[in-house]
């Protein structure tokens, strides 16, 4: 099948690569750039583990193609440490707060929660599972994913941190 | 003392061993997606290999065309059943003792089951090559419902069968049946049944649904023909089991079979078998020579890989006018689907389903389970529960409420009242298991107090009243569940896989600078091992946590071991743990008592170290004990300071706890609120109160989605209707209740450290809780039991049923 060529800024590094028109971006992301970190679950666009952001947008990158995201700027859960390698607000909110268990979900469930608290810096618990309603997970329960991005929210607002009023 | 000496406390809190909330190693990888799941394995020049499925549930297979196919760009080689005999693997044994179809044999037998495996340069070419490939079918009449099962026009399903009256378990009493398993004393219970003075019978049905891990079954096979060796990545919750099945089946010497199992993202269950995929790509990769990647995709994953409980279990209770249980009488019809894939220890048909009598002091039961033949995916697997146990609970905690509701009696105070007592443990029950150890009666009145359960009922009296009135159409359900698990398998006695008893084991090196490394034959999937592991080591021998390396999946390195799942890997390899520990602490206080120029009955362990009796101020830590070990050691012994344990335990163990569900139903829409869900859990010693919370939330969600609507459902003709998450129900973050824990602790007598495992308890003890809510909130209208799963159109029926809609 005749190959497309595209370019797009991924993590802040450009990149190029030749896709069958049918390429679906998450298989250009894990298999041309080896950025591991995005999962596929479902193919179907209800899990969310596929999560990338895409020129500002949360996208999930199993019903995307390719060709589609030529020339925008994404970025990836590989993208997310600070410059100094250690752990962001949220993947901090993560692990303090428990809110992962086999790690599979936990990539899209940082890129979303990551768009999120960039269109709502200070959500209440029903924005956050609102906002979060895109990612499945199945070891949790969200309740400490609901903690983690509370926790993020905090530590980016300068905040004490504070667990949801039940 | 210096003020810079540490405190006996701050030592204790630098090992963050046992009982500590220890943040999770694994995290710092997952985060940053850095970990190494199996669709994350690359090799170079590794092909993919895909399924063509079957459309039909029930057809002959008159012909299989792959020409076409092989004409595809980037298309290797089409692999079908006929391929497979000349290497006598177009069947396999299931861990049931059952044969299943690699490829479809001759017929297919239900749909979407493996027909013919193309392999591919990608699988975007391995998908082009399945669209060319050309199956000509012969529908048969297909078998979709068990209760038809054994009519006597009944489709014969399995014509590998024809003739034998005897399967695995014993006499075959119909052309589709699998089994029969009789436990208990049926004259006895018989007898029970003729005394008793209060008698309930009820069909309870626990539906079919799918364990559905967010990564679906993937394995990577590489085959070295010059080295003859098979090196095989996949998700596997059992690396040691697989190897030695694959050994047996493809006649490979074990040692040049490598089996790996990578990071994996989740199990459930579903990743305890062999699957067809494994064979396959294992088989593509010794004919090509190559690499072969098989990663199923979703719907494949729902509809084909396994499925969960299908049990419809009758249910009868005697008793006393006084709410005594007398006896207990289950018959369980069993769908298997196609095969009899049951992921179960060998001896086990039914699994551990005789832990059906709860934590009630029946005098006597009896249990019968026919397994049967359909036209459905093949199974079933234990779905986040030991097995059947989560089938078992359901049945008695469903009964248990429909006896209280005949005797006119608060469904906890009948609960109260026939629950095994404290001084009656070890207990032995009716059918056969001796419980360990048990306080039920402090959880259930400690959940009682915390919830305000009497103010809760007198709210709903009143909510039922103004129902009546015509005040309001909402309905308010108290579901309340008290279970008893059996998890841990197993004693070497009675559990065993293909022949291999279920021990499991722990191999420990200490380095020379106090760091070491512990190898495990269990796998993680989620439940954060590398984490927990290291807890109980630091406690042990008094080295941080933060220096334990914890390493599980690699059949090379890691000691033989059953793997994860049934909640058994606190149980067994928990103590496989300590007990190498225990080894490596009896070793360390020879050298101290060396080095500290003491006889070693003079030492005592002090937190991090050994401490001569008497002299606080002559003491030796470990990490120096550690150094010693590798260049002073008393005059006879090995230097070096390693242990392994394999660990055969004594019993299982018995979790339990004590949940209740509010909830509120509107019988206009059918629309469920959870109003609160509190969940008691007694797992014993707790290792780490994070990751059991953490642990604990997870089960109740998955529980919350089996009992409020997540269903693999067929229509009359076979066909899955709920084979993708649009239709087949996963709970958002929007839909999930939030979740109360809270604990008792009673201490398993014979584990060394205590522990009972906890990860399968919220799902055994959270289906019932949901169940009995809906069934309680709509019994005053009328209705004794209403079937799962309660969807909002479901619970809108039961409503127009009781009279309640128009």
């Amino acid at each position: 099948m005749a190959k497309t060529h595209v370019t797009m800024k991924v993590n802040g590094a450009e990149v190029e690569g030749l896709v069958e028109p049918r390429t679906l971006l998450v298989h250009f992301i894990r298999e041309n750039l080896q950025l591991t970190g995005t999962h596929v679950g479902c193919e179907t666009t209800h899990c969310g583990a596929c999560t990338v952001d895409l020129d500002g947008m949360s996208v999930k990158s199993c019903t995307v193609f390719a060709v589609q995201a030529n020339g925008s700027e994404i970025i990836t859960v590989e993208g997310m440490a600070n410059p100094d390698g250690t752990l962001s607000a949220l993947q901090e909110g993560f692990r303090m707060m428990h809110g992962l268990q086999c790690g599979f979900c936990t990539p899209g469930m940082i890129m979303r929660a990551h768009r999120l608290l960039q269109e709502n810096s200070s959500p209440t618990e029903q924005d956050i599972r609102m906002g979060m309603s895109g990612n499945l997970c199945r070891c949790t329960g969200y309740q400490n994913i609901v903690r983690a991005i509370q926790y993020a929210a905090a530590k980016l607002n300068n905040v004490e941190f504070k667990e949801a009023a039940e | 003392m210096n003020d810079m000496t540490p405190t006996r406390e701050q030592r204790t809190a630098a090992l963050e061993g046992m009982g500590c909330k220890r943040k999770r190693v694994e995290d710092i990888r997952f985060t940053q997606g850095r970990g190494n799941y199996v669709d994350d394995v690359k090799l170079p020049g590794m092909l993919h290999g895909d399924f063509v499925r079957s459309p039909h549930a029930h057809a002959r297979v008159k012909s299989i065309n792959a020409e076409e196919a092989l004409k595809v760009p980037g298309v290797l080689a089409v692999i079908t059943a006929e391929t497979l005999k000349t290497v006598n693997l177009a069947w396999m044994p299931t861990l049931a003792g059952d044969v299943q179809m690699v490829l479809a044999d001759g017929k297919v037998l239900f749909q979407n089951q493996e027909v013919a495996f193309v392999v591919a340069t990608d699988r975007y070419a391995a998908d082009d090559g399945i669209n060319k490939v050309e199956v000509e079918y012969e529908p048969l009449p297909p078998l979709v419902d068990p209760f038809k099962a054994m009519d006597h026009n009944a489709p014969v399903l399995r014509e590998d069968l024809d003739g034998k009256t005897t399967g695995a378990h014993g006499p075959r009493k119909h052309h589709n049946h699998i089994f029969e398993w009789t436990v208990g004393d049926k004259d006895l219970t018989d007898a029970a049944f003729r005394k008793a003075e209060v008698t309930i019978k009820e069909m309870i049905s626990y539906h079919r649904t799918h364990p559905s891990p967010l990564e679906t079954c993937q394995c990577v096979c590489s085959f070295d023909k010059v080295k003859g060796e098979l090196t095989i990545w996949g998700t596997f919750q059992a690396p040691h089991v697989i190897r030695t099945v694959v050994s047996l089946i493809a006649k490979l010497p074990e040692q040049k079979i490598h089996v790996i199992a990578p990071d994996i993202g989740g199990g459930f269950g579903n990743k305890v078998g062999a699957y067809p995929g494994y064979i396959c790509a294992a088989v593509a990769s010794i004919v090509t020579g190559k690499p072969v990647k098989w990663v199923e995709d979703r719907i494949e994953n729902l509809t084909a890989t396994s499925f969960a409980r299908d049990y419809h279990m009758t249910t009868e209770i005697a008793a006393t006018k006084e709410g005594k249980v007398t006896g207990l009488r289950v018959h369980v019809l069993a769908d298997h689907g196609a095969f009899d894939a049951c992921a179960d220890p060998s001896k086990w048909p039914a699994g551990f389903f005789n832990i059906v009598t709860g934590s009630y002091d029946f005098p006597t039961a009896h249990l019968s389970v026919d397994g049967v033949y359909t036209n459905k995916a093949p199974g079933g697997v234990a779905y986040r529960c030991s097995f059947r146990v989560t089938e078992a609970a359901y049945c008695i905690e469903r009964a248990m409420d429909i006896l209280a509701q005949k005797l006119g009696m608060d469904p906890a105070e009948l609960r109260l009242k026939n629950f095994i007592k404290p001084e009656q443990f070890p207990y032995h029950s009716a059918l056969g298991w001796e419980y360990d150890s048990g306080d039920y009666h402090t959880a259930m009145r400690k959940m009682m107090e915390t919830t305000d359960y009497a103010a809760l009922r007198k709210e709903q009296t009143e909510k039922r009243e103004a129902f009546r009135r015509g005040e309001t159409r909402e309905i308010m359900g108290l579901g309340v569940s008290f279970f008893t698990e059996i998890v841990g398998a197993g004693p070497s006695k009675n559990c065993d896989i293909l022949g291999i008893a279920m021990f499991d084991s722990c191999e420990i090196r200490m380095h020379p600078t106090g760091a070491g490394i512990a190898r495990m034959g269990t796998k993680s999937q989620g439940q954060g091992h590398e984490t927990t592991w290291a807890q109980i080591i630091a406690t042990e021998i008094g080295i941080p946590a933060d220096n334990i390396q914890v390493e599980e999946g690699n059949t090379d390195t890691a000691p033989y071991g059953l793997g994860t799942y049934g909640s058994r890997s606190t149980p067994v390899a928990g103590a496989a743990i300590a007990m190498a520990a225990r080894k490596i602490k009896a070793k360390a206080q020879m050298i101290a008592a060396y080095k500290l120029e003491v006889h070693e009955d003079d030492l005592e362990f002090d937190i991090d170290g050994f401490r001569v009796k008497g002299l606080p101020e002559k003491f030796m830590s470990m990490k120096d004990i550690c150094w010693a070990a590798y260049n002073s050691v008393p005059p006879g012994m090995e230097p070096g300071l390693e242990a392994v344990s394999y660990y055969d335990p004594p019993n299982m163990t018995y979790p339990f706890g004590a949940y209740l569900c509010v909830m509120d139903i509107d019988v206009d829409t059918g629309v469920y609120k959870v109003r609160r869900f509190y969940a008691l859990d007694d797992c014993g010693t707790r290792i780490n109160p994070m990751i059991i919370e953490g642990q604990v939330h997870g089960g109740l969600t998955e529980a919350f989605a089996i009992a409020m609507g997540q269903e693999i459902r067929y229509d009359d003709t076979g066909n899955v209707v709920t084979g993708s998450f649009m239709d087949f129900f996963m709970p958002t973050a929007v839909e999930t209740p939030h979740w109360e824990t809270d604990f008792t602790v009673t201490p398993s007598p014979h584990h060394p450290i205590g522990a009972k495992g906890v990860g399968e308890s919220p799902n055994v003890g959270g289906v019932p809780a949901f169940s009995n809510a809906v069934n309680d909130a709509f019994s005053f209208l009328g209705s004794t039991h209403i079937q799962m799963p309660h969807d909002f159109w479901r619970n809108w029926q039961a409503a127009k049923n009781l009279g309640a809609v128009a």
